[in-house]
């Protein structure tokens, strides 16, 4: 038994909607994986250790912190990080609202917090404000003062997703 | 943070392959959404070859409802307990409950036995590894002083889960799987006043299921903490209360994030019979009991003399709004 710990395996996953193999060992991190392995470096450590929210992303369309889930864990799940929302000179329309209503200033909390209204525009299409503050109550930002993010979401409501 | 150190990670299928797993090494740990055990075990705190997940196990899984209660699955997520309906009808507290723990993430990984059999907290336990070295390692790990209180011979660490009061309230049992087989006991029974031995749980044991007979009291539950969201309790209080005839006739009062264990509080068939308008001075006794039976110590940051009167705050605060609701009714 001691001598299959730390040994890379195969895992397979969707990754932001593509079929993924990634070799990792059971104790490394999802954010590990993504930010040192999969060179997605869209999620962020922030904490590093479940209270910031920085490195959120979405797990079966669910907000999860990659700083406390494993790599393992993800296997036959459906995994979305930042750089699978919107493209390179297209973003979404959440990514637009957050940009338009200057809901991120520093920007380093802003993945994670588009990834957890992401979630909570796809379970509630038209959240009033006390949802979209219960939605990103997770996720910390030093910069904003929270007013502008939440008006950025807002405004992304009744968009297409 | 430091990394997770090397483990290996076993999916048991079946209650039976999980209790299997469990005896194939001493220095295995069960986990399920790893919300604090991760952040534990990257703290250094516990070493184990193997991580056993639950959350593969059928049986432990979903929420069924018949005219003898509601059982829940261990591996049931607290976003999944918190977005129930029904049971939020049948058992308001415990939904409160689900809701209040970490924020949506968290909820979304964290787990019903996760959150009963949460380690309990400390200002000199949840620390890095080489924090708690500096300052001589604590009772509850590695160390044999509690700097909570140094002329102790406990830890004091304290229970912070917020599940466990609402369903204590509600009277829930719990079934434990282990070597020996199932076997099921009160939750109340499942604790210990020990901040480093808290949970009653042999080796290879984990809980399965969670039991909540039929109960026609009406429940809240309520949370102080710094923020509104992300934060373990400095207090939790979940309140079930019934009346009959305008009366109260059942009161069962449980507190959180105070004490070792989460608390049931004794004494409080002494306020049962009152008139349902409750007045000033019942409050005051239901205050009293509550400071007097809280054992708040210096956990947190916050001073545990704010807790103890924090917790008795919003159990009279729970407690008046029950009283008031099933006073209207009575009155209707």
């Amino acid at each position: 038994m001691q001598d299959t710990q730390g040994t890379p395996e195969v895992r397979v996953f969707r990754l932001n909607g593509r079929p993924h193999a990634a070799l990792v060992a059971d104790h490394v991190l999802l954010l590990d994986y993504l930010r040192e392995q999969a060179g997605l470096t869209g999620t962020k450590r922030g904490c590093d250790g479940g209270e910031c929210g920085a490195c959120t992303v979405l797990i079966d369309g669910r907000p999860r912190l990659a700083c406390l889930t494993r790599a393992q864990e993800c296997a036959g799940h459906d995994v979305e990080t930042i750089e699978g929302i919107g493209a390179p000179g297209r973003m979404s329309a959440l990514q637009r609202a957050f940009h338009e209503r200057l809901g991120t200033q520093c920007g380093y909390c802003t993945p994670g917090m588009v990834m957890a209204a992401e979630a909570l525009l796809r379970r509630d299409p038209d959240p009033d404000e006390a949802a979209i503050r219960a939605a990103l109550g997770g996720n910390l930002c030093r910069c904003t003062g929270y007013v502008k993010i939440i008006e950025a979401v807002h405004d992304a409501v009744g968009t297409p997703r | 943070m430091e990394t997770l150190p090397p483990f290996r990670v076993a999916t048991p299928a079946t209650i039976a392959e999980a209790v299997a797993a469990a005896q194939e090494s001493r220095a295995a740990r069960f986990i399920a959404g790893g919300t604090d055990l991760m952040v534990n075990l990257r703290h250094g705190i516990g070493a184990p070859d193997v991580l056993i997940d639950l959350r593969g196990i059928v049986d432990l899984h979903g929420v069924w409802t018949d005219l003898a209660g509601t059982t829940v699955g261990a591996a049931v997520t607290l976003a999944e307990l918190a977005g129930d309906a029904a049971l939020a009808a049948r058992y308001p507290a415990v939904a409160e409950a689900a809701a209040a723990v970490g924020a949506p993430a968290h909820r979304e990984a964290g787990t019903v036995g996760g959150n009963l059999c949460l380690d309990t907290r400390c200002v000199f336990y949840n620390r890095s590894a080489w924090w708690r070295e500096a300052n001589g390692f604590c009772l509850k790990h590695q160390g044999s002083v509690c700097h909570v209180a140094p002329t102790g011979t406990r830890c004091h660490a304290a229970f912070s889960g917020d599940l466990a009061p609402a369903l204590l309230v509600h009277d829930a049992t719990v079934e434990i799987a282990g070597p020996q087989g199932l076997r099921r006991q009160a939750l109340d029974a499942l604790y210990a006043e020990d901040g480093a031995a808290h949970l009653r749980l042999a080796p290879g044991e984990f809980l399965t299921r969670v039991i909540l007979p039929a109960d026609s009291a009406r429940s809240a539950y309520a949370k102080a903490r710094a923020r509104a969201a992300i934060d373990f309790p400095l207090a939790g209080v979940a309140v079930a209360l019934r009346a009959e005839a305008g009366r109260v006739a059942a009161l069962r009062v449980a507190i959180t994030g105070t004490n070792a264990r989460p608390l049931l509080l004794a004494g409080t068939e002494a306020l049962l019979g009152a008139a349902v308008d409750v007045d000033a001075a019942w409050l005051e006794r239901l205050g009293k009991l509550v400071q007097k039976q809280v054992q708040p110590m210096r956990t947190t940051l916050l001073a545990a003399q704010y807790r103890r009167r924090v917790a008795a705050a919003l159990a009279q605060r729970l407690a008046a709004t029950l009283a008031g609701a099933a006073s209207q009714a009575h009155a209707a």
